[in-house]
């Protein structure tokens, strides 16, 4: 491979990084409302948020991001600069399986702890901020670092669409090579790479997170092995 | 907003041929992926690192990188070698391959599972091997496993459009087929998207139920 | 016995602001039923202001069902409560607030926050609910780590006390925020016995130097006879028996608290 192949090829990673990077952003912040908003003590709130869950997490990855390229600016005259567009799809899909992350974990705090909230007359905003949520965001980390992964590879998918992340940029090195089993052992090693440094990092954070509230770090050192998967590219994972 | 129904009308012949192709790769990359999930999470039990480490590692970079791109590798890098497999094949079985590797890990919980009483008292009727697995084990993992499986499908459904990318027409593959020819975006993919949406939707009631009637 | 000290405001850690005297709570027809059982049967009673209660009576009778109506983590089926003047069910969030504000509740399971330091436990509901500052609040939460004995324990975590230890913080951080109401539900009960006296200690201490109203449910029979100046017997849902410690305990009018005293004393 020459340098220049090489530099497509690192421009194809600081773009998947870039999209890796805005859509956790979205699907985090996604992941946080809806998932709140399906605790939410008014019906109609749960359900909307129910059903935002429901669509995004039925429908694929893949037909989403068409229906953003393609739709979205016949329809409604939105034409999105790729980067957003792939931000948008990917974000709004994972947001639906981060707010079950999220939605599990506030339900695994301790009813007592809320009673104990009520007891001090904190209002329903107060618990969710000063005792739920600090309790119950440790708790999401691994669940959350698998879903990470799952985004990782979900950015492969904008390559369809000829946005030149690290998947596009090892179709276009087959191409110029007429050779493919180097270019794609690399491409997927990377994305090994950075999966593990994701991997890695949120665990860290779960460290972090833990210490100094009492509570052991939930997993084996093992963890990765042990955990159950709870995310799968889709999929109502119990 | 413009809306044309007779885009839709014109579509749904094209639909029906792309759902038969998303069933087929559905059903086969299921298969693919229980027998070979199966296989993997027995060879994590052999005593030995020669065996374990490999498929551990194997299996974790297959589960940890993009399913598009091994789509490619299979799909380009196998002629390359002199194998040569049609796109259907190819995709159902990196398909399938791929989600052995997460099959694996509800196997491998399904069976950590089953009590160690269980073995014990297998060992203590002096059963072999083969037959504490087949008659003893596996058969008490299985019921536990059948719901995490059943969601794993329903995963697998929403991946199997990524085969369009190595040029099989399922659902997707029709609809972007479709929408060239008769320049009409909007319908076709809104189509697929509630076909998904549906399918997945019928198929998740239809796990719940599933779960029910195995829980007694 | 509290006979012998009276209470000296000059070295109390935490005098509650006198509350108005006379009735403070008022529970009128209340009825709860969890599905087909009626755990409390069209109930009446009130407490006046200062006057330490204590609710007794085979487990399941409602005793702790009517501590959680009052802390409005229960709605009644019918029936309305009143606590000092204003009235419970139906109420705007905002009333349901503000009449929380008079009452505090220690649980049985402690329920401290297991997320926040000692300290950071007793001084938040302050801050955030009242409005105090943080040195004030800090100020005051120390005074009464100090009254339960706990000072040196500000910034240990829940994880690292003990139960008992646990429940002294729980009782420090409900008396922080000045309630007019303490409401104790079985506050002893998750503990390992040798370490009941302590918290049991701390509540007499409170009980004898200030005068705030308590309502308390409890299998102590003996603290229940130094602390309480009114005892109510319960039996499925209803009051069958009320009256002073020293006639309750030694010369029950029915033979069921005869029977259930028997077989808890």
């Amino acid at each position: 491979m020459t340098s220049g192949l090489w530099e497509l090829v690192l421009k194809g990673v600081w773009v998947t990084v870039q999209l890796l990077v805005c859509s956790a952003l979205l699907g985090a912040a996604v992941s946080f409302v809806v998932g709140v908003a399906r605790t939410h003590r008014l019906w109609i709130v749960r359900f909307l948020a129910g059903v935002y869950t429901e669509v995004f997490r039925g429908t694929s990855a893949l037909v989403m991001i068409f229906w953003v390229y393609f739709v979205l600016p016949v329809a409604f005259g939105w034409q999105l600069v790729p980067l957003w567009a792939g931000t948008l799809a990917l974000g709004l899909t994972y947001g639906a399986y981060g707010s079950e992350i999220v939605r599990g974990a506030l339900n695994a705090v301790d009813p007592a702890q809320k009673e104990g909230g009520i007891a001090l007359s904190f209002t329903p905003w107060q618990r969710l901020r000063l005792i739920l949520l600090p309790q119950a965001v440790p708790e999401m980390i691994p669940p959350f670092s698998n879903l990470l992964v799952e985004l990782l590879k979900g950015t492969a998918l904008v390559s369809i669409m000829g946005m030149g992340d690290l998947a596009f940029s090892g179709n276009l090195v087959r191409l110029a090579l007429q050779e493919s089993a180097e270019i794609y052992t690399i491409v997927l090693l990377i994305y090994f790479v950075i999966a593990f440094v994701l991997t890695r990092g949120m665990r860290g954070l779960e460290h972090k997170l833990k210490a100094g509230t009492g509570k052991p770090v939930g997993s084996t050192p093992d963890q990765e092995l042990d955990r159950p998967q709870t995310t799968g590219v889709g999929g109502a994972v119990a | 907003m413009k809306w044309d129904w007779s885009a839709v009308s014109g579509f749904m012949p094209d639909l029906w041929a792309g759902l038969l192709v998303t069933l087929q790769i559905l059903v086969l990359g299921s298969l693919i992926s229980f027998a070979l999930g199966l296989v993997w999470a027995l060879l994590m039990r052999v005593p030995s690192r020669w065996v374990t480490w490999p498929v551990g590692a194997v299996t974790e970079f297959v589960r940890n990188t993009p399913l598009l791109v091994q789509l490619f590798f299979l799909f380009y890098v196998l002629p390359e070698w002199g194998v040569t497999f049609s796109a259907l094949t190819t995709g159902v079985f990196a398909i399938g391959l791929h989600y052995s590797t997460y099959t694996m890990q509800v196997y491998r919980a399904g069976i950590e599972a089953v009590p160690v009483g269980q073995w014990e008292a297998a060992t203590a009727l002096n059963l072999p091997l083969r037959r504490t697995w087949i008659a003893v084990i596996l058969p008490q993992a299985v019921r536990r496993v059948v719901p995490a499986l059943g969601n794993y499908v329903i995963s697998m459904l929403k991946d199997t459009p990524l085969v369009m990318a190595i040029t099989v027409l399922e659902m997707l593959g029709r609809a972007r087929l479709y929408s060239q020819e008769h320049f009409q975006f909007t319908e076709p993919l809104t189509v697929i998207g509630v076909a998904f949406i549906v399918i997945s939707y019928l198929a998740s009631l239809a796990l719940r139920a599933l779960e029910r009637r195995l829980a007694h | 016995m509290p006979t012998d000290t009276l209470p000296n405001p000059g070295t109390d850690p935490e005098k509650t602001p006198a509350g108005s005297t006379g009735e403070l709570i008022r529970l009128e027809q209340v009825t709860k039923r969890f599905g087909s059982n009626t755990v409390l049967d069209h109930l009446d009673f009130s407490v006046d202001a200062g006057k330490h209660v204590t609710l007794i009576g085979p487990s399941g009778s409602g005793k702790t069902t009517i501590l959680r109506l009052l802390m409005t983590l229960l709605k009644p089926d019918e029936g309305t409560i009143t606590v000092d003047g204003q009235q419970l069910f139906p109420a705007s969030d905002k009333q349901v607030r503000e009449v929380r504000k008079k009452i505090g509740m220690v649980f049985q399971q402690f329920n401290l926050f297991p997320n926040m330091t000692v300290l950071r436990n007793i001084t938040e509901a302050p801050v955030t609910v009242l409005g105090l500052s943080k040195d004030e609040a800090v100020e005051r939460a120390k005074g009464l780590l100090d009254m339960v004995g706990l000072a040196d324990k500000c910034d240990a975590h829940p994880a690292q006390l003990s139960g008992g230890q646990q429940q002294r913080v729980a009782i420090a951080r409900a008396l922080a925020m000045r309630p007019q109401v303490l409401l104790l539900d079985e506050v002893t009960s998750a503990l390992d016995p040798e370490l009941v006296a302590g918290v049991l200690d701390v509540l007499r201490d409170i009980a004898r130097s200030t005068d705030i109203t308590m309502l308390c449910v409890t299998h102590e029979m003996n603290f229940a006879r130094d602390i309480s100046d009114q005892v109510l017997m319960f039996d499925s849902g209803r009051i069958i028996e009320s009256g002073p410690p020293e006639k309750i305990f030694s010369d029950p009018e029915l033979d069921r608290t005869r029977e259930f005293l028997s077989a808890v004393l």
